[in-house]
């Protein structure tokens, strides 16, 4: 009987997620509205169940792509996957206020350099606190930092070792789980309500599953302008940082 | 049609990546250099394109606004697909460098967002909003079936 409903997820890996997935939101709803009495949103404690079931699958397993790892829930992996991801993301982009969108515009562009070089710094700095003292190394962490693609793109060009690839991509997966948790409860704090600052977070964050976490935990109505700045975070990081970036940290430690 | 939306959707997203990869080789990376923004602009501009022409019907908007109330279930999804267990043991050096830039970029966005004015949202970002929380089918539905335009303005939102 077990065995036979482990086929069906097996074979119907898709729309299993699309039922377990279901299920998690109601879910969290109603534990938002009965425990928190509406104040967390159903989304938020969604996006904190997965990462949790994550990491007990992860725990489990030994894999890397969470609860997507066991075979019954293949279909989380697909339907969570950049591709489908990617695709609800554009589709977000139908309800987009193009004028405050445009007004935002110049906001977005420093925000997305601002959010490139401070994680770089940031990361550059800690690895040398810890001990790193080639360029190579340093430019890496730094890089990962900014997100958890940038890293290792940096890290693969310029031939960085593999214990630090490992420590570079982790430093970018961490910081995208923070920014999904961490989004709502600062929301209010920095001032995260109308689409100008939303802007300015998704440049600023930039890991784009951590923006489209964070957002749709807080508020939905944020969530195209934040994507909209934050999918180009990482074409910019990857550019700067095997370049720019590594030359000029190669100039400072020599 | 509902597929016509889906399939806009779908060519959007198709061109808008195909061009990121263009604009990666060019500026030599390694990377898609934002496709995903790119599709969404050219969506924004399919949209004006085609509210100007009158041509976007129901099915049209069904098609593509599904997908947007599907984001959030989506990104459920992904945060359940995330490598937990290595950015939960991922030792001093990634906690501190995650922690801190975190706190600066935080610290930005809201420095930034203090420049210009702060009005109120616009009426289509409500509406946006609400479509994306799937929370359109609460706004109270005509009650007498009067005669509206299909381009009729979207639903106003109840104030918060």
């Amino acid at each position: 009987m077990l065995h036979m409903i482990e086929h069906v997820f097996v074979e119907q890996s898709l729309v299993a997620a699309f039922a377990v997935v279901g299920g998690l939101m109601l879910i969290s709803n109603v534990l938002g509205k009965r425990l928190t009495a509406g104040r967390v949103h159903g989304s938020a404690i969604a996006i904190v169940l997965g990462l949790a079931l994550a990491y007990v699958a992860g725990l489990y397993t030994g894999g890397k792509k969470g609860v997507a790892d066991l075979p019954v829930f293949a279909g989380i992996g697909l339907m969570g996957g950049a591709m489908l991801r990617d695709f609800a993301i554009v589709a977000t982009a139908f309800e987009v206020d193009v004028v405050e969108a445009k007004r935002a515009g110049l906001l977005g562009v420093l925000a997305l350099a601002l959010g490139t070089v401070i994680p770089f710094v940031v990361g550059a700095l800690t690895a040398m606190a810890f001990g790193y003292t080639d360029a190579v190394s340093i430019t890496t962490i730094g890089a990962g930092a900014v997100t958890y693609i940038v890293g290792p793109v940096t890290g693969a060009a310029l031939g960085a070792d593999s214990a630090v690839m490992v420590l570079s991509i982790a430093t970018g997966v961490t910081k995208a789980v923070m920014v999904m948790v961490g989004t709502p409860l600062v929301a209010k704090l920095i001032g995260l309500d109308n689409p100008r600052s939303a802007m300015a977070f998704g440049g600023l964050m930039g890991t784009v599953s951590g923006v489209a976490g964070g957002l749709a935990a807080t508020d939905p109505k944020l969530v195209p302008y934040g994507a909209l700045t934050a999918t180009f975070h990482t074409g910019i990081g990857c550019l700067v940082g095997p370049s720019l970036f590594y030359l000029t940290v190669r100039a400072l430690v020599g | 049609m509902t597929i016509f939306g889906v399939a806009l959707l779908a060519l959007c997203t198709l061109i808008g990546v195909f061009l990121g990869d263009l604009l990666g080789i060019a500026l030599g990376v390694k990377a898609n250099v934002g496709g995903v923004g790119l599709a969404m602009i050219l969506l924004i501009a399919a949209r004006s394109w085609l509210v100007a022409k009158g041509k976007l019907g129901h099915g049209v908007k069904l098609g593509v606004e599904f997908w947007s109330t599907m984001y959030i279930p989506i990104v459920v999804a992904m945060a359940a697909q995330q490598n937990v267990v290595a950015a939960v043991s991922g030792g001093p050096i990634v906690l501190i460098a995650a922690t801190v830039s975190l706190l600066l970029c935080f610290a930005c966005v809201a420095f930034l967002g203090r420049f210009g004015r702060r009005d109120e949202p616009s009426e289509q970002v409500r509406h946006g909003g609400a479509v994306i929380a799937g929370d359109l089918d609460d706004a109270p539905a005509p009650r007498n079936p009067a005669p509206r335009a299909a381009q009729a303005a979207p639903i106003p939102a109840t104030k918060a």
